[in-house]
């Protein structure tokens, strides 16, 4: 299996032994090309999925999608980009101006922190510390007061309807997401990222944990559909009946920045179940199995972790665009009253799979 | 009818009585609520649907014809009350019996002036509150510098008149607050995606919680009734595809109807044969898309394009022959506008080969959903007691449990000899009213192939008069339209134009009622029980 470490260690050794720089300035501009790479990986995952995500509900409701920008439409969301950068930012009166700007940003920065944590491939993440997980649940809950913040700076009442729905949704579902984490995390053994990955050599998670692991990854699942505000959870935008929720009055690139990161936290909680139940960038490895792992390691590591992450984002969309919208008060009672003693027992259960060593 | 008129006429000795298509007693004001509780609690009497109220201006006097009926024992009856005073007319309301009544009382006063005693809301129901004078009066002022078109914004406000008769027989104009300053209200419309075109709800919320609704109507008010009266009869035709644009082929029907039995017109077979094919496939079409749109509001945007496939089909099938998608102008007086087109049979047919396994799939993708159940089991319960004093007819009315299909109830045209079942539930929920549209669409499509293999031979439209008038005299007549029993009443002067042309659109009484079952819901809840309703804007706006 190709180590991507070989191919950053190189850069670094480049700029600290060939060019001679310090290793303050090393490290700075290795920063630099990081967050580009970051920046650049980052918008155009954003973009696909765009795309990705028209096509698919065209598919589910008989129609073609975008078919005229480029082959298959696959030009039609940078094309799209582009108008939305040109698009007037307009100023609205009677809004808490500063707010009202940094709002976006906040969503915005939320997601990209969360994105850079994840394992990549097989030594390809930004930085390797022993709470990867931890780190990553809590940069992801800055993205609610971002969004608080715009349905209160907007200065009307959908708004603030949609921020309340939102923040209520989000701090619930967190729950559930922690909790499940948490299992994964009592059968790891670590909150490290990279070992929790390896710890999957030889079989997935979601096989080696079996029942617990299951149930943690559908609790999961539902959770995380929750945490990106999407259908049947979309209720802080629910456009029949807030119009666009929180984001109502935003405009041009404003508004793009809440489209984006609500594609990208889409790819984000399908990635983090990736690492934790489908083994990250690990291949597909069943043990015993000599040849097949053999030829399962042939397929890059990267286009694993991406390939598996959008295959879970496939039945997120799946979702949205089969089921109807849940109501606020039963959306939470799914949560206070289902998930969450669901989840409890779960943990239970997987420590006392590890306790006695149930697990294969 | 002769049993209705002696109970009558032996409790309100100066009731006086006129012989027409239906009884009409003519009462004075003082007795006329007295006379009003009579017909609605008497035992055998028992008038519990009020139909609508007519407005009317004589020249001479104001006045306005209330139109009822019993649902238990399927009778009819009309009443006509006026007054002389043109200057500040008042009639007494009847809102406490019917609860409907009060919005048909506020059209009235909006389109007439004449003020009614006791309800507790004579805001204008239409038009704008700075309007000057009462359009449907015969005197009205028309010219523009009376109501010029504004540029400001829509004025508005936070009271409402209320007009109390104190004990010693005054009156008195008092003001009564709609909202308290402390209510949180949002303004749902009139462009929101869930009103289905331009209505408003101004709704004071407490959290989620709906607290209550102020229903704001006629954004899109055109004035037809107006209009009409300039008309000639076979112009007015053609309002009745703008009013509910999915109901063309129904209120075409009716008022035909109307006309040609003023005028003493038989219409052929085959015509008759037509226009109820053509009715029961607008019936359809219109009840596919009400489940594309509830399910869109829903969140369920696919289920949309799944309801849209089975419309198109049939708006193709209309296409070819009326040449119109949607405004059709199809009826016509003495029948229809013009003969089917070669392929419509097989058309038809084709149409009815997918619909069975179509609804499968709806009810496969949607109706057994568990979100989907828990949105809509339960939510926004209309009793039956309600739905009839609300009048909220059609699928909604069935929905509760009242048998109010006037094709079964007063069978018209050829729905006599039809052999079909009427939907009726007895939750009320809005589940019970999307199941009844979901059933109603396979009672349509049995009625439809009865039909299709035998339309007979004839001509779809016999002579009528390059100019047509009507004897003097008034009728009223129903039909049953997608969304429920609309009515026309026409009342004639012998001239070649309608002297009074009323409309009476279901989506009227369907809004009105939405106050009455979503108080205490929530927010989300309004979406799903406005949408299980299923109002069209432009119906009740006229």
């Amino acid at each position: 299996m190709f180590d991507f470490s070989l191919l950053t260690d190189w850069i670094d050794n480049l700029l600290e032994n060939t060019l001679g720089m310090p290793e303050w300035l090393a490290t700075t501009v290795e920063c630099v090309l990081v967050g580009l790479l970051l920046l650049t990986v980052y918008a155009v995952l954003a973009l696909f999925y765009i795309w990705y995500e028209r096509k698919l509900c065209a598919a589910f409701q008989c129609r073609l999608g975008p078919d005229r920008v480029g082959r298959w439409g696959l030009l039609q969301s940078f094309a799209d980009m582009f108008k939305m950068l040109i698009k007037e930012l307009i100023s609205l009166n009677h809004v808490d101006k500063f707010l009202f700007a940094l709002a976006p940003y906040l969503v915005i920065l939320a997601s990209m922190i969360a994105f850079a944590v994840l394992p990549w491939g097989n030594g390809l993440q930004i930085i390797n510390f022993n709470i990867g997980i931890f780190f990553l649940i809590a940069v992801s809950s800055i993205g609610v007061l971002g969004i608080l913040l715009a349905g209160w700076s907007s200065n009307n009442k959908f708004t603030l309807i949609g921020a309340m729905r939102s923040g209520a949704q989000m701090v619930s579902y967190e729950l559930s997401i922690g909790l499940s984490v948490l299992t994964m995390v009592a059968f790891a053994g670590t909150m490290n990222v990279v070992e929790i990955v390896e710890a999957q050599n030889n079989l997935w998670f979601i096989f080696s944990g079996h029942i617990p692991a299951i149930i943690a990854f559908i609790i999961y699942m539902i959770a995380g559909t929750a945490e990106t505000n999407r259908g049947p959870f979309d209720l802080p935008e629910a456009e029949s009946e807030l119009t666009a929720g929180y984001h109502t009055e935003y405009s041009g690139m404003h508004f793009g920045f809440f489209y984006l990161a609500e594609y990208l936290n889409l790819f984000i909680v399908s990635g983090v179940a990736t690492l934790l139940f489908l083994g990250g960038w690990m291949p597909l490895h069943i043990p015993g199995w000599e040849g097949f792992n053999d030829i399962m390691n042939y397929i890059p590591s990267v286009v694993w972790f991406i390939g598996k992450a959008i295959l879970l984002s496939f039945v997120i969309i799946w979702f949205k665009w089969t089921f109807p919208r849940l109501r606020i008060d039963q959306m939470l009672s799914l949560e206070w009253k289902y998930l969450l003693p669901i989840n409890l027992f779960n943990l239970v259960l997987m420590v006392l799979i590890i306790v006695y060593n149930f697990h294969f | 009818m002769a049993e209705i008129k002696d109970t009558i006429a032996r409790l309100f000795p100066e009731a006086t009585f006129e012989d027409g298509d239906t009884l009409l007693v003519n009462i004075p004001d003082k007795r006329w609520h007295d006379l009003a509780s009579t017909l609605r609690d008497n035992s055998e009497l028992k008038f519990d649907f009020l139909v609508t109220i007519v407005g009317m201006d004589w020249a001479d006097k104001l006045g306005c014809y209330y139109y009822l009926t019993s649902t238990e024992y399927n009778t009819h009856i009309s009443v006509k009350v006026t007054t002389e005073d043109k200057e500040h007319p008042m009639l007494h309301s009847v809102h406490d019996l019917w609860q409907i009544a009060g919005i048909f009382e506020r059209e009235v006063y909006d389109f007439f002036g004449i003020v009614f005693i006791g309800n507790p809301d004579m805001r204008r129901l239409f038009l704008d509150i700075d309007w000057k004078g009462f359009p449907l009066r015969k005197d009205f002022d028309e010219s523009e510098e009376n109501n010029p078109v504004s540029v400001e914004s829509e004025r508005q406000s936070d009271f409402t008149d209320t007009w109390v008769e104190l004990p010693d027989g005054e009156v008195e104009k008092r003001q009564v607050r709609v909202f308290q300053p402390e209510d949180f209200v949002v303004n749902i419309g009139p462009q929101h995606p869930a009103t289905h075109g331009v209505l408003r709800f101004r709704t004071a919320i407490d959290g989620e919680t709906i607290k209550k609704i102020d229903v704001y109507m006629g954004y899109i008010h055109r004035g037809i009734e107006k209009i009409c009266e300039k008309l000639t009869y076979p112009q007015t035709l053609h309002f009745m595809d703008r009013m509910d644009y999915f109901s063309g082929h129904p209120y075409h029907h009716c008022l035909c109807m109307t006309i040609e039995e003023a005028a003493g017109i038989e219409i052929s077979r085959r015509a008759q044969v037509i226009r109820v094919i053509m009715d029961e496939l607008s019936r359809i079409a219109s009840h596919c898309l009400f489940i594309g749109t509830f399910c869109m509001d829903l969140g369920a945007t696919t289920m949309l394009f799944y309801t849209l496939r089975v419309r198109e089909q049939i708006l193709d099938i209309m296409e070819k022959t009326c040449g119109a998608r949607m405004t059709f102008n199809y009826g016509a007086i003495g029948g229809v506008m013009q003969d089917l087109a070669p392929d419509f049979v097989q058309d038809v047919k084709a149409l009815l080969e997918v619909l069975p396994r179509n609804i499968k799939e709806y009810n496969k993708l949607f109706t057994g959903n568990v979100i989907t159940k828990n949105r809509m089991e339960g939510v926004g319960v209309l009793s039956k007691e309600d739905a009839i004093s609300w009048s909220v007819t059609g699928p909604s009315g069935r929905a509760s449990g009242w048998a109010c299909d006037v094709r079964k109830t007063d069978p018209y045209s050829i729905y006599g000899e039809l052999d079909f079942e009427q939907v009726v539930k007895t939750e009320g929920d809005s589940m019970a009213r999307f199941k009844v549209r979901m059933e109603e669409m396979e009672q349509s499509a049995r009625i439809i192939s009865q039909l299709i293999d035998n339309i007979p031979d004839g001509e779809y439209c016999v002579k009528v008069p390059k100019v047509l008038k009507l004897p003097a005299g008034h009728w009223f007549r129903t039909v049953e339209g997608c969304r429920g029993t609309f009515g026309v009443f026409l009342e004639s002067d012998g001239t070649t134009s309608p002297y009074r042309l009323k409309l009476v659109p279901p989506s009227l009484t369907a809004a009105a009622v939405v106050d009455h079952i979503t108080r205490g819901n929530k927010i989300a809840d309004l979406i799903t029980i406005g949408g299980s309703l299923d109002y069209i804007v432009p119906d009740m706006d006229r």
